[in-house]
């Protein structure tokens, strides 16, 4: 019944130290989908000859880039129990508005960009106000924000697509060959520069604890002393900019702005997420796990084509890996509360 | 109703020894020569929400070294009065003094600067990170040096320094510092938000039904961990419904009622039925500080309606 008798049946030797790889396996959320993605390329290199080769593995990263960058945003917003539906429209927006500003405005590419990366910051800042102020359901306000978005995108374009000559502007779509043999893109380097940057953050600074614990518990984390309002707008604010790198990421792979690209980027962008490990419900994950989980949903469209297997099945594979990952996390979740 | 009197623990009779004893203090009346400083009073606080008084002239005072229980029926504005003193609820009229210095916090943050800490009912916990994050949830520890330029976190520090602070209050159940609250048991959860409170709080420890969902054997566990925290001469603030847990840890009782504090008894010198007489206004404090029978035709009369 004492402090005492309590005191004996402790392990004292595991405290305050570093968890071992067997805990760590337990406890992360990337444990999954780093699995899920090493199954998917054994299976595809032993049943295909062209999957594992180095223009392959290539292509497979080149088509990540986008879907990964609006990833890494909706990881942002996840973690914070919220989700932007809206982030693909913010990106396509922001193709639009650099291209034409550099197009028939005539700015500078890098003051193009700079434009396109505040509208992005700003309209980020609209779902987060309107989050955090009026306290509106982020569901309800990104799908307002993605109507309207669509529609101004839309008038902006006025039914046209626009061609990207400036240089900066593509200037992520810029190859080179490492050893000679590996075809890496510029947009590769920003996005392993942005993955380290946006986990540093999340990992190994007070804002990044901040966002995850508005996310497990809004109302505990406000009254430890935190302005949850503040970390969530800059949540919103900093996923808007990620969007402006992916409109970036999007004109260097293909330079040319269109209104109509990226219908299904929002929900693309949500899946790989999940498949990534973080929860849902906020709190949970990190950006690595979304890099392994946009790979998996990429390596599975990849690898499926190869062995010639109907693209629908792919949607089927996707959809099954989705719903799986949300069941894995739901228990999880409900064994640690 | 079990327990009761005999059951104290060893620290609080030796306060009982050390602390001259009036009998029964009148509410707001004059208190013996040679007590011990007052760290937390409140004089005069008034809150109203439009029409309802949630706090009613009510006073306040904490002294230093005690476990001061506050008691009161459901409604009678126990909650309100410890949200004013934690900074949850800004006082319409009043006066706050920390250490003697009036005081007006606006906010909880305000308040735990001033080294209040509350545990609040809910905790306050964010259950999906691990023990020593929710330690220093919302005032981390930085790395020194460049890397606390870039704002870097220290970690190893901030476990060292948790497992350090659980091994000194004695929560010895936890077993790795790593584990997420979430996994941890009723009892244990509530002893790391003890524990978080004890860590920072430096002048006073307010803590809302802290053994309210718990089992016999975990409110023991916390119940030794308040006297704890009262030995290492920090005074607690200890809001309870459970009558013989009240006194067995508490030195003083201060009984709420109607908005304010009707009366502020001794555990050693009236019974657990006298206290809730008081409470529910069946009794009431004469001037002499003798518990008597409410006399209905009394002036006093005019308390009871609300």
């Amino acid at each position: 019944m004492s402090a005492l008798d309590v005191r004996a049946d402790l392990a004292a030797p595991t405290r305050g130290r570093r968890p071992s790889l067997l805990t760590w396996t337990a406890r992360s959320t990337t444990a999954g989908p780093l699995a899920a993605l090493v199954l998917a390329v054994v299976v595809f290199s032993l049943t295909t000859d062209t999957f594992l080769t180095l223009d392959n593995g290539s292509l497979v990263v080149e088509q990540v880039l986008v879907t990964g960058t609006l990833a890494m945003g909706q990881t942002l917003v996840i973690l914070t129990a919220g989700i932007d539906l809206a982030n693909a429209m913010i990106m396509v927006l922001g193709t639009l508005v650099m291209a034409r500003l550099a197009g028939g405005g005539g700015l500078p590419g890098l003051l193009a960009l700079l434009v396109g990366a505040a509208l992005c910051a700003a309209l980020g800042a609209v779902s987060g106000t309107l989050v955090t102020r009026l306290k509106l359901p982020p569901f309800i306000v990104t799908l307002g924000l993605l109507s309207v978005l669509t529609a101004v995108s839309q008038l902006y374009a006025d039914g046209e697509s626009f061609a990207v000559t400036s240089s900066t502007l593509t200037a992520l779509g810029h190859r080179s060959y490492l050893f000679g043999r590996i075809e890496v893109t510029t947009g590769m380097a920003v996005l392993a520069v942005m993955v380290a940057g946006l986990w540093f953050a999340l990992t190994q600074t007070a804002w990044g604890r901040n966002v995850r614990a508005v996310g497990d518990d809004a109302e505990a984390t406000r009254l430890t002393g935190v302005n949850t309002r503040r970390t969530v707008l800059s949540v919103y604010v900093i996923a808007g900019l990620v969007y402006a790198v992916g409109a970036w990421q999007a004109l260097g792979r293909i330079p040319n702005a269109d209104p109509n690209a990226f219908q299904t980027g929002n929900l693309d962008s949500i899946t790989a997420v999940v498949i990534g490990g973080t929860s849902l419900f906020g709190g949970r994950g990190g950006v690595p796990g979304t890099i392994l989980g946009t790979l998996v949903v990429t390596v599975l469209a990849n690898g499926l084509t190869q062995a010639g297997i109907d693209s629908l099945y792919q949607q089927v594979a996707t959809g099954v890996l989705v719903i799986a990952a949300v069941a894995v996390d739901r228990l999880v979740r409900g064994r640690a509360v | 109703m079990n327990g009761g009197n005999g059951n104290r623990t060893a620290g609080a009779d030796q306060d009982a020894a050390a602390v001259p004893r009036a009998d029964v203090l009148p509410a707001g009346g004059a208190t013996p020569e040679g007590e011990p400083r007052c760290v937390l009073r409140a004089t005069g606080l008034v809150k109203r929400y439009g029409n309802v008084v949630a706090i009613r002239a009510s006073d306040f005072d904490l002294r230093a070294g005690e476990v001061l229980a506050v008691v009161g029926d459901n409604g009678a504005g126990k909650s309100s009065l410890i949200k004013a003193l934690s900074g949850a609820l800004v006082p319409d009229a009043g006066v706050i003094e920390l250490d003697g210095r009036p005081v007006a916090f606006r906010s909880p943050h305000e308040a735990r600067e001033a080294g209040i800490e509350t545990v609040y009912q809910t905790l306050a916990m964010a259950p999906q990170m691990d023990i020593a994050a929710n330690l220093y949830l919302g005032r981390p520890l930085r790395r020194a040096g460049t890397l606390g330029l870039l704002r870097m976190l220290d970690h190893r520090r901030m476990r060292e320094e948790a497992a350090r602070q659980l091994d000194a209050l004695g929560i010895a159940t936890v077993q790795d510092i790593g584990q997420v609250v979430g996994s941890l048991s009723g009892g244990q959860r509530q002893a790391v938000a003890v524990a978080r409170a004890a860590m920072f709080g430096s002048r006073v420890i307010i803590m809302d039904e802290p053994t309210a969902a718990l089992g016999v054997r975990e409110s023991r566990q916390v119940l030794e961990l308040i006297a704890r925290i009262r030995d290492r001469g920090v005074p607690v603030v200890l809001i309870s419904h459970d009558m013989p847990q009240v006194f067995e840890i508490a030195d003083r009782i201060h009984i709420h009622r109607l908005g304010r504090r009707t009366a502020v008894v001794e555990p050693a010198r009236c019974s657990m039925t006298e206290v809730v007489g008081l409470m529910t206004g069946a009794l009431r404090v004469t001037e002499d500080g003798t518990i008597t029978e409410q006399a209905l035709s009394a002036p006093h009369r005019k308390e009871g309606t609300a």
